[in-house]
């Protein structure tokens, strides 16, 4: 991947981290991936030298990393923003236990939510936990702050946050190569009052948390990340993260603090910039967590009476917020239909979604992962998605709500990953409190919407070497329901028949809708037969329309059009499918009552 | 040589954007300026509208183009020239594939497909260059060098060399496609080249 020289490559700031964790002598890390998270460990698991996997969920994946940092070796857990959500249990406690190697948690927080339900700020966690944070402006610095990360990690005897956005970890820039340091050796010792934390311990490493904070405050002043950048004091800023660089292209003369550790914060150093300039601005991404602390040092500035607090900065944004008489203008964008994205052609997902979408008085609550996008049109088959794993126990809560009123009306849906990540306790839930629901598994054999990544479903690793299979059925089974149907949701009319039988017996029962991802090296492999309109024998009746496959498009015709190609004038138009599109499902075809659908087989 | 600027990649997810920007960033890096790029992965690939940022320059900051400043647009596709306009000024120059994907709505009969949509952007007197990349791939035997061509009709506008950018092709492509995407990108930087001089001579 050389660029120019051959110790300077050109990096995404999530391969960089990848090198920096390899560099910095990371020997375990583990993650659940989640955009823009997930290249982190798909990038580290192809170095020699650092054991990887992917996690059933975050909080798992912390505690490995934990457990490696007791056994004195270098870990990193990896997660995104709402990842740490489920992860923040194991870190607040390990923020009292501290570690032994150095332990480094990666959020990789989504401002603007491009693939996320939310755009939570987690430098909340940081001081909410106690524990320093570092957040770095591009991939060349995502490299080298994760290795002062680690340093700070062992000398502080904490656990370290690193929070990247979507354009840290997305971008890609120029990042300098180093040599790997000397690994550390693993050992065991037991340390009762530094791991287990019962009330006694806890109270104690309590204090030492107060006395941590303060020697990093210290740190703080002097670390080479919080940088003081001189220029026009007029107008000053202090700002982090990829914010950092919206400030440097808005305001190129304007003197500038850059943290580079967000928490805690360098009294002293802001005092002291703020005291050597007219006006200051805090410039930062969503909350305004640098502004908030700042202001309680007694600091004044401006910040979000100026700045928006909702989604995504650039650098227009922030000279429009600080100079809106000075910003040119701009082409106004014209009304065009959206393009918002869709599940793919010949996706397994559809076909089960049809189903339910026929089943009009049913209430779906649904999960994360590429059958979300089922709640748009055409489908409109979602009424619910929360986070992962809460379809099943929103749908057993709606069950004791509505009681007679809801039974037959109620199914949950969720992937099969996020069942294992945390959707087993909800369906464990919904037995032992005998609930109605009927919960659907959407086994397509991968997790999907990240870009393929294995789980402990799919039989293979982080690095695609067979593994142990969850088998779902029996696991259903197991935890004590009674009734577990598999079916193709391929074929929509035995599917349809299931559902219909199941979600009306009114107890929990579960359905696992199984046929991999068309996007799988397998699947893409497979021959195939490819689908075809006849065009003549359309009706127009849009029955297969309505199944919203990329591959089949309307095509409308006026009266004269439809006569002109020997339709009935009233026929308002004709479907087609664009075979190069088509992945042979064969879902379409079923809906078609005018054999205006056939399969060809492949002459290829 | 132009100090600095901006490249907006524009498309539909799956349609190859993701190689034709990385191509034109290491020509870039190869011509000796930093380079940073930006994209969306994760939900917005699944056939929705995607973009790219590319920026170029002594010293990069920003990975996102301002609004206004995107000097050229490689669009993959007609809708998606269109849709970022914002980005766009006066002088930028819009290397669009003359490649119409039906969004779900229009596809599924809820809403219509804008006719003649470049005439938007040459009625704000916007250089469009429109390339049929698929016509020019399918000449050359490879319908899947269209992403290449597109990069070959853009290359007219930058200050970079086409020799660098066939380097970057043989060095970052797998042996067996390097001659024909060699070809594509060839192909494309003609195509242009030729309607460009026809424009003067008019
Ligand atoms: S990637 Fe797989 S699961 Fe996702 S929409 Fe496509 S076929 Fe369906
Ligand atoms: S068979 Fe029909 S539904 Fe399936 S991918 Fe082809 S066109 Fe789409």
């Amino acid at each position: 991947m050389s660029v120019t020289k051959t110790d300077r490559l050109w990096l995404s700031g999530n391969e960089a981290i990848a090198l920096g964790a390899w560099e910095a002598g990371v020997q375990v890390a583990s993650g659940y991936p989640g955009t823009p998270s997930t290249e982190i460990l798909e990038n580290l698991c192809s170095y020699e030298g650092v054991y990887t996997e992917w996690a059933p969920n975050e909080k798992v994946a912390l505690e490995v990393a934990l457990g490696a940092s007791f056994a004195g070796v270098r870990a990193l857990a990896t997660m995104k923003h709402v990842g740490l959500n489920v992860a923040s249990d194991p870190l607040f406690t390990a923020s009292y236990t501290g570690v032994r190697g150095g332990l480094v948690v990666i959020t990789a927080d989504d401002p603007e939510m491009h693939s996320s339900q939310n755009e939570q700020d987690n430098r909340n966690y940081a001081f909410a936990a106690k524990l320093p944070m570092f957040e770095p402006s591009d991939p060349a610095e995502a490299r080298e702050m994760l290795a002062r990360a680690f340093e700070v990690s062992e000398r502080y005897d904490t656990p370290v946050l690193f929070r990247i956005t979507t354009r840290i970890a997305h971008v890609k820039g120029v990042v300098a190569t180093g040599k790997r340091i000397g690994l550390a050796e693993a050992s065991m010792e037991k340390v009762p009052g530094k791991f287990v934390m019962l009330p006694g311990p806890a109270r104690t490493r309590r204090a030492a948390i107060e006395q941590r904070m303060t020697d990093l405050r210290e740190l703080a002043e002097t670390l080479g990340e919080n940088r003081i950048e001189p220029g026009a004091t007029a107008r000053a800023f202090i700002t982090a993260g990829t914010s950092y660089n919206y400030v440097k292209e808005a305001f190129p003369e304007a003197a500038v603090l850059k943290l580079g550790m967000v928490w805690p914060l360098p009294g002293e150093k802001i005092r002291d910039f703020a005291a050597g300039v007219d006006e200051l601005i805090v410039v930062e991404e969503l909350d305004p967590f640098l502004e908030t602390h700042i202001k309680a040092m007694g600091v004044p500035c401006r910040g979000k009476d100026l700045i928006p607090s909702r989604g995504e900065l650039n650098s227009f944004i922030v000279r429009q917020a600080i100079e809106p008489d000075k910003v040119g203008e701009l082409f106004d964008p014209i009304e065009l239909p959206m393009r918002p994205p869709n599940m793919c052609a010949g996706c397994p997902h559809r076909g089960l979604f049809y189903c339910l979408s026929r089943m009009k008085d049913v209430f779906v609550s649904g999960d994360i992962g590429c059958y979300t996008l089922a709640a748009l049109p055409p489908l409109s088959a979602m009424d619910a998605c929360v986070c992962m794993g809460a379809s099943i126990g929103m749908a057993h809560g709606m069950a004791k709500a509505l009681g007679e009123k809801g039974k037959g009306r109620i199914v949950a849906v969720i992937g099969d990953s996020t069942f294992i990540h945390s959707g087993i306790t909800g369906l464990i839930n919904s037995v032992y409190n005998d609930s109605y629901s009927l919960v659907i598994i959407l086994d397509n054999r991968i997790t999907a919407m990240t870009g393929h990544q294995h789980n402990p479903a799919s039989g293979a690793n982080i690095k695609g070497e067979p593994a142990q299979a969850v088998n779902l059925e029996k696991l259903c089974r197991a935890i004590g329901v009674k009734r577990v149907t598999v079916v193709n949701p391929h074929d929509i009319e035995a599917t349809g028949k299931v559902l219909k039988k199941e979600i009306a017996r009114g107890k929990t029962s579960v359905v696992i809708s199984r046929a991999p991802c068309v996007l799988l090296p397998s699947e893409v492999k497979r021959k195939k037969p490819v689908y075809r309109t006849v065009t003549e024998n359309c009706t127009g009746c849009m029955a297969c329309i309505r199944i919203g496959c990329p591959a089949i498009s309307w095509h409308p015709l006026t009266p004269e059009e439809a006569v002109e190609r020997g339709y009935r004038s009233k026929q308002k138009g004709f479907s087609m499918i664009t075979e190069v599109l088509c992945n042979g499902c064969g879902q379409c075809a079923a809906l078609c009552k005018f054999d205006a659908i056939t399969a060809v087989e492949d002459e290829g | 040589m132009k100090q600095s600027g901006n490249i907006l990649f524009t498309g539909v997810g799956g349609q190859g954007i993701l190689l034709a920007s990385e191509l034109t960033a290491y020509a870039q890096l190869a011509a000796g300026y930093d380079v940073k790029k930006s994209e969306v992965h994760g939900m917005a690939q699944r056939g929705g509208s995607v973009v790219a940022h590319l920026k170029y320059g002594e010293r990069v900051y920003s990975p996102l183009i301002e609004p206004g400043t995107a000097d050229i647009q490689v669009a993959f596709e007609e809708l998606e020239a269109v849709r970022y306009l914002p980005y766009l000024h006066r002088d930028s120059a819009v290397v669009v594939n003359t490649q119409k994907i039906l969004p779900p709505a229009v596809a599924t009969g809820r809403a219509s497909y804008p006719d003649n949509i470049l005439e938007e952007l040459r009625a704000r007197h916007i250089h469009v260059v429109a390339v049929d990349a698929f016509a020019v791939a399918r000449e050359i035997g490879e319908i899947r060098t269209a992403n290449v061509v597109m990069v070959g009709a853009m290359s007219n506008f930058l200050a970079v060399s086409p020799g660098i950018f066939l380097d970057v092709i043989d060095q970052r492509m797998k042996k067996g496609f390097r001659k024909v995407n060699r070809k594509a990108f060839a192909a494309g930087r003609d195509l242009v080249y030729a309607s460009r001089r026809h424009d003067k001579k008019r």
